[in-house]
């Protein structure tokens, strides 16, 4: 057992180390989710992708530099401790891309891959709708086969799409086989979010800024080549643990270990006018470390051909609970002065979203009880 | 970067899993409380026997030299199968503590040794059994002067009150022995965490109430759910810290991996009794020895405060 980086893992540390050093913007971007920070998180992308950092562990073809696994988690790492900003182009690269390179076509691959890496196509989800949230399984969104044309017409709603308000395609599942079973009968489509028939609204979340966006579907065309995965099949390509090899449904624990380490910095300015919250920094900074730790874990199982199972929703609830924790300690170690906006009141009310969203922590509790500890399933309610 | 057992630390592990799932611990555990301790030293000797207590001994001194993975793998064992005696004091602290004298080798042999630290550990465990007793105060040590019995919440836990008796010099590191000690308690609740949460979950999927199994229910799920990732995290901090013994970051990583996983280990003490109910309440089942020598783990070898005030100051002073 050893947690040692290798020679060429250190040299790759410490070159990308010094080029975020030299390159992160001094002051934090505005918000991606304004119009002008939009344009400048997708500068920013350009910019890692010209020095090769921002898809590390792709194919060189799609701007990668073909990072092993553990390469990955240390850019992550580096990434964050340089304060760098929050990746504007994340529900495709990490959300997306898998899906594409496990069941993608080569055609689409090239066509969609390069441009999702240097963030000039961003990516939005479309999978919740107003009826179908936790149970994703019975949305009711449409799509009609149209074998004139030689595609599908979708029709009906998404809700709560992420970067939907500004993003330039979207994808999502809709349902293709109105006579199958509920997991059965759906399909995964790639769509641009301005084709004809498509309507986004954006919704103001809780910060007042539109980081997610309603999709309505009126009657619009998908042609057979952006449908990911085989008609009938999305459920299942949608829910295929795909891309472990590449880390990508991993969550880095480097953002959490960067701002551990700022709280640590907040309890050395303000400790002593808060001392009830000692136990909370020292905690938040523990579960940090833990799950960087726990990470090594999972990348050695990973690297040795191993998969990530249910450990993923370990993972969820873990990360999500912690980076509610340590942001309101943040909050409390400032004391009366914590309600005026500040990166501590954005890191907070982003936060909340953190137990909620990507399956709620309900949901992943039950999926590790029930896969993991082996526990019954629930009956199912008696609503249908 | 290979973040898990090496086969040969897997090898050791399912041999001391298969010689205590075979040696009928409970009743070893339950008879050393009644101050029968004659199967508890024969079980003794039969882990001296696999190399237990020679693991922390230098090999200058007899023993083996080991890493601080193997002490923590030995010790999740002893923790899952609530072996009685004072391991932690003759299997980690000690060995440390004694550095290259020659008792070390003897505790590498299997020799019986306890110890008090104070202010820490107050108490020294299984006294009256204990070939060598040692009292350790502020970096100053003595043979201890052996006083009443005392009752501990475990009371598989035999406490004896110890004071300074004539000085004696342990030359090795105090402040390592304690880390060693501190992180093979963790060791011990996370291997009594795991056996808690497989017995809970046992019990819920055969005990039936409204007509189904009460672990199909969310409320008793989540709870389980909860232990399950608490345990899960706790593991990573203490192979983490087990690497990190000797390092100048041990303290650190030993405090943050012993406040972790006791809050783990007794969420999972309160969750398996929770979830078995009444009968989890009696001393007949098996259950019991779990649930209140977590308690009794939670402050031995420093307390939460005392270790999360390591981490702090570590981290505090790291900054400055």
């Amino acid at each position: 057992m050893d947690l040692d980086l290798s020679p060429s893992e250190l040299e790759f540390q410490a070159e990308a180390r010094a080029w975020l050093a030299a390159n992160v913007p001094a002051e934090p971007l505005p918000s991606m989710d304004t119009a002008e920070g939009w344009v400048l998180h997708q500068e920013w992308e350009k910019k890692l992708t010209d020095a090769r950092y921002s898809v590390v562990s792709w194919p060189t073809e799609y701007h990668g530099r073909e990072a092993s696994l553990i390469e990955w988690v240390v850019f992550e790492e580096e990434y964050y401790r340089a304060g760098a900003p929050g990746r504007v182009s994340q529900n495709g690269i990490f959300l997306l891309a898998p899906i594409i390179f496990e069941h993608g076509t080569k055609e689409q691959q090239d066509r969609f891959l390069p441009t999702m890496a240097s963030g000039e196509r961003v990516w939005a989800q479309c999978w919740s709708e107003p009826e179908a949230g936790s149970d994703l399984a019975s949305l009711r969104s449409t799509a009609t086969r149209d074998e004139a044309r030689g595609g599908w017409v979708l029709n009906g709603q998404k809700t709560w799409s992420s970067r939907a308000s500004f993003a330039h395609w979207g994808f999502g599942l809709f349902r293709s086989d109105p006579t199958a079973a509920r997991h059965a009968g759906l399909t995964y489509f790639l769509f641009p979010l301005d084709a004809e028939g498509i309507t986004v609204r954006p919704i103001a979340q809780l910060d007042g800024e539109a980081g997610f966006a309603e999709v309505f579907f009126e009657d619009v065309f998908v042609p057979d080549a952006d449908v990911l995965g085989a008609p009938g099949d999305g459920w299942r390509v949608a829910m295929s643990t795909a891309g472990n090899e590449r880390g990508l449904s991993l969550r880095s624990p480097g953002r959490f270990c960067a701002a551990a380490d700022r709280l640590v910095d907040l309890w050395r300015a303000h400790g002593d006018a808060q001392p009830q919250t000692r136990d909370a920094v020292v905690d938040a900074w523990i579960r940090a470390q833990a799950y960087r730790l726990y990470t090594w874990g999972t990348v050695t199982r990973l690297a040795g051909g191993g998969d990530m199972g249910a450990a993923g929703s370990v993972n969820k609830v873990f990360w999500s609970e912690l980076d509610v924790a340590l942001h309101e300690t943040g909050l409390d170690l400032l004391g009366a002065e914590a309600e005026l906006e500040s990166r501590w009141t954005d890191g907070y009310i982003f936060s909340l979203s953190g137990p909620i969203y990507a399956g709620t922590n309900e949901i992943q509790r039950n999926i590790v009880a029930e896969r993991i500890l082996g526990l019954p399933r629930e009956a199912k309610g008696a609503g249908k | 970067m290979k973040f898990t057992w090496t086969e040969e630390q897997r090898a050791f592990a399912d041999s001391l899993e298969s010689l205590l799932a075979a040696s009928d611990t409970v009743g070893v555990a339950r008879a050393w409380a009644e101050d029968d301790t004659a199967p508890g030293l024969a079980l003794w000797s039969r882990l001296a026997e696999q190399g237990v207590n020679a693991l922390m001994v230098a090999e200058d001194a007899g023993g083996m030299g080991a890493t601080g993975v193997e002490l923590v793998i030995a010790f999740e064992a002893l923790g899952r199968h609530a072996v009685p005696g004072p391991w932690v004091e003759s299997a980690a602290y000690l060995p440390v503590a004694l550095g290259t004298e020659a008792l070390a080798g003897e505790l590498a042999e299997g020799a019986i040794a306890s110890v008090a630290v104070a202010p820490h550990v107050p108490h020294a465990l299984d006294a009256d059994l204990a070939a060598h007793v040692f009292f350790v105060d502020a970096g100053q040590a003595s043979v201890a002067t052996i006083g009443e019995r005392l009752h501990s919440v475990d009371n598989t836990r035999r406490l004896f009150r110890v004071s300074s008796g004539a000085p004696t010099a342990l030359s090795g590191d105090l402040e390592a022995a304690f880390d060693t000690a501190a992180l093979a308690t963790a060791a011990q609740l996370l291997g009594a965490g795991e056996r808690l949460l497989a017995d809970a979950v046992a019990y819920v999927k055969q005990r039936r109430q409204f007509g189904r199994e009460i672990g199909s229910y969310q409320a008793i799920k989540h709870q389980l759910a909860d232990v399950r990732i608490a345990l899960d995290f706790a593991r990573p901090l203490i192979n983490g810290a087990a690497l990190s013994l000797g390092s100048a970051d041990a303290t650190r990583d030993v405090a943050a991996a012993k406040a972790f996983t006791a809050e783990a280990a007794y969420r999972a003490s309160r969750v398996a009794l929770q979830v078995h109910g009444a009968i989890g309440y009696t001393r007949e089942l098996d259950l019991s020895l779990w649930i209140v020598k977590v308690r009794a783990l939670v402050t031995a070898w420093g307390t939460p405060a005392h270790h999360r005030g390591q981490v702090l100051d570590a981290l505090v002073r790291a900054g400055a």
